[in-house]
């Protein structure tokens, strides 16, 4: 393909924890493998635990990779992402309010982003740029807020401070690590539709993080669903929400809170369990103990993608079965 | 309808700060039925929190209540002394705080946390208490060996309904609750939800129940209260403020989350911030937010006043131009 900007193939991050002889190792992700394409807002939906922002973070060159191979704009990623790598796949944070320095004003920040990142711009361009930036994502009037101090900022402003200074670096690829979870239902709106916006104006593809499949819908094209470090089931959005597939997927869909829709019978949500602790994980399919569907082969192997469109797969041998059947 | 339980009047709480008093609660008034559960839901520095805290009167400096009464069971809390709360606290009236899962201490078992709650409330003997504890535990299906667990051997929910468990042990009236389920993942969040439910079901108590989130109650409350800015704005029954809701301001926040379900739509959200606390607008206080806003809503603040089964604050709505 093409306009394919990002390549993950068979992507694990492990850590090691507890003591020396009692520790074990964590399998934070394991065999994570997906595509982003240019332009494109693709959702990496999960609850805590699944493994979404450890992603995220070994993308951004946080942490290297315990295996698996990321291949970002045609050039496979080595252990240390250089500066311009960075600069190509920024990360937007969760907390608006402890990722931005507070001693330092607003235009300082981006200023030093813009020097970093595009050394050609001299003083006045950069002044100008640092302006644009600010008001192409909905902070105006531009040269006023980039006298501010951050404590002078709302939360919602912050967040999209976050974004002008991720856009500072002429990105192709934003990570966005839960960047409304911490914001006010009326403020988080507007966040995600700025995000559209840059996609549709700029044509930066986002990695949009978040437990919030309502919100995924709204803004991504795909959708990619984890489940304690592995990912059960991707698709289209609007695939994955009218049908979706895995087990999990499911019982995330009917728990959902959604006012608009009567509440769910008993029956459907009755699951009380919880994700899998991940460290030393033996065979098989990890949602296996909660799944209703679950049979002898789930418990003894690990299920492997299953495509059931051109573009929605899904990894779960009940699935699979009845789909051989019909 | 019965007697109400818990009766709140013209309540006002002032945080003490540099430049002058900030208003956190504006005169909140209303009435919670034996049973009933009601949720008050606002955005975060509405005031939500800091109204449960003056109700259980548990405010500490720099906040202040300066106004208003707390009648339970027909008896002010507000004059009453350290030892008449004391008496009434866990018995009738129990809290669940925020993040109560953190509330838990990480060094004594669970078991040995909800014997001490009854040693501290009742004359129970051991065997008793043993009994009890089992039994509450039970209640929020939580197996009678976590007794002995220390609350890191439980996950974030199990210490979630382990907090609720220990708020139920002595069978109170009234059970107030500070966004329980926030910290929790939504599988988790539900299932604690529909808990809470059914045990409010069987046991009978009332519940006051705060959230940012109004999703997370939207199936579960009787009433609903839409706080902005230390008032409430919009109060009704659940399901009619829900699909028809008549304060702009709580029209604009049902409009400003998607859904999973119908044909997908652009939404908007809500422009601007809340108005500062210290120096509030003469007139209403969501006027400058409000897309609707004429001269009087800057100039008069509207009173709450009920509208077809309603209250809501709103001059545009109680003169039928909206």
């Amino acid at each position: 393909m093409n306009d394919e900007i990002l390549r993950v193939e068979n992507l694990s991050r492990h850590f090691r924890v507890g003591g020396f002889r009692h520790g074990g190792t964590l399998h934070a992700t394991d065999e994570v493998s997906f595509v982003v394409a240019r332009g494109e807002i693709v959702a990496l939906v999960g609850e805590s635990g699944s493994g979404k922002s450890t992603i995220a973070r070994v993308l951004a060159g946080l942490y290297p990779p315990s295996s698996g191979s990321i291949t970002f704009e045609g050039k496979l990623l080595g252990k240390k992402s250089s500066r311009a790598v960075r600069g190509k796949m920024p990360m937007v944070f969760q907390d608006p309010f402890g990722s931005i320095n507070p001693v330092l004003r607003v235009g300082h920040s981006l200023a030093r982003s813009l020097k970093l990142h595009r050394p050609e711009l001299d003083k006045d361009a950069r002044e100008a740029e640092a302006i644009t930036l600010v008001e192409r994502v909905g902070l105006l009037p531009g040269a006023e807020v980039l006298r501010r101090y951050p404590h002078e900022l709302s939360g919602g402003q912050r967040q999209r401070l976050g974004f002008a200074q991720a856009l500072a670096s002429r990105p192709s690829l934003i990570l966005a690590d839960e960047p409304v979870s911490m914001l006010d239902v009326s403020i988080r709106i507007g966040l995600l539709n700025v995000m559209r916006e840059l996609r549709s104006s700029e044509g930066v593809s986002l990695l949009y993080i978040t437990h919030d499949l309502a919100s995924a819908r709204y803004v991504a094209d795909r959708m990619i669903v984890l489940y304690a470090g592995r990912v059960v089931e991707q698709g289209l959005t609007q695939e994955v929400i009218a049908s979706p597939q895995h087990p999990y997927t499911r019982l995330l869909m009917a728990t959902a809170p959604d006012p608009r829709l009567p509440l769910p019978a008993d029956t459907d949500v009755a699951d009380l369990g919880e994700p899998p602790k991940v460290i030393n994980p033996g065979p098989g399919c990890r949602f296996a103990p909660r799944c209703p569907l679950a049979m002898d082969v789930c418990r003894s192997q690990t299920p492997t993608p299953v495509f059931l469109s051109a573009t929605q797969s899904v990894s779960c041998f009940a699935v699979e079965k009845e789909s051989h059947v019909s | 309808m019965s007697q109400a339980i818990l009766q709140v009047r013209d309540l006002r709480v002032e945080y003490e700060t540099a430049s002058g008093p900030a208003h956190a609660v504006e005169f909140v008034s209303f009435d919670l039925h034996p049973g009933e559960f009601l949720a008050i839901v606002g955005e975060s520095g509405c005031g939500k929190s800091t109204l449960l805290f003056s109700i259980a009167q548990l405010l500490t400096y720099p906040a202040s209540t300066v106004g208003g009464q707390v009648l339970f069971e027909g008896r002010d809390l507000s004059s009453m002394g350290a030892e008449e709360l004391r008496q009434l606290r866990w018995r009738d009236i129990s809290v669940v705080m925020q993040s109560a899962m953190n509330a838990l201490n990480p060094t004594i078992s669970i078991g040995a946390q909800l014997a001490d709650t009854c040693r501290a409330h009742t004359d129970w003997d051991d065997r008793k208490i043993a009994e009890r504890s089992a039994e509450v535990l039970a209640m929020v299906s939580i197996d009678a060996a976590h007794l002995n667990s220390f609350p890191f051997q439980l996950s974030g929910g199990m210490r979630q309904r382990a907090m609720i468990a220990m708020a139920l042990i002595l069978n109170p009236k009234l059970v107030i609750m500070d966004e329980p389920t926030s910290a929790l993942d939504v599988v988790a969040q539900r299932s604690l939800m529909r808990q809470v439910e059914d045990l409010r079901r069987e046991l009978g108590f009332a519940v006051l129940f705060v959230t940012h989130d109004m999703s997370v109650v939207s199936h579960f409350s009787d009433r609903l209260a839409v706080m902005y800015a230390g008032e409430i704005v919009e109060l009704g029954k659940t399901r009619d403020v829900f699909d028809r809701p008549r304060h702009p301001y709580a029209n604009g926040l049902m409009d400003a989350f998607p859904s999973l379900v119908g044909e997908p739509r652009e939404l908007v959200g809500i422009a601007g911030n809340p108005p500062s606390l210290v120096n509030p607008p003469v007139g209403c206080l969501f006027a400058a937010r409000c897309p609707h806003a004429t001269e009087r809503c800057h100039t008069t603040r509207p009173e709450l006043l009920p509208v077809d089964g309603h209250l809501v604050r709103c001059h545009l709505v109680a003169s039928g131009e909206l």
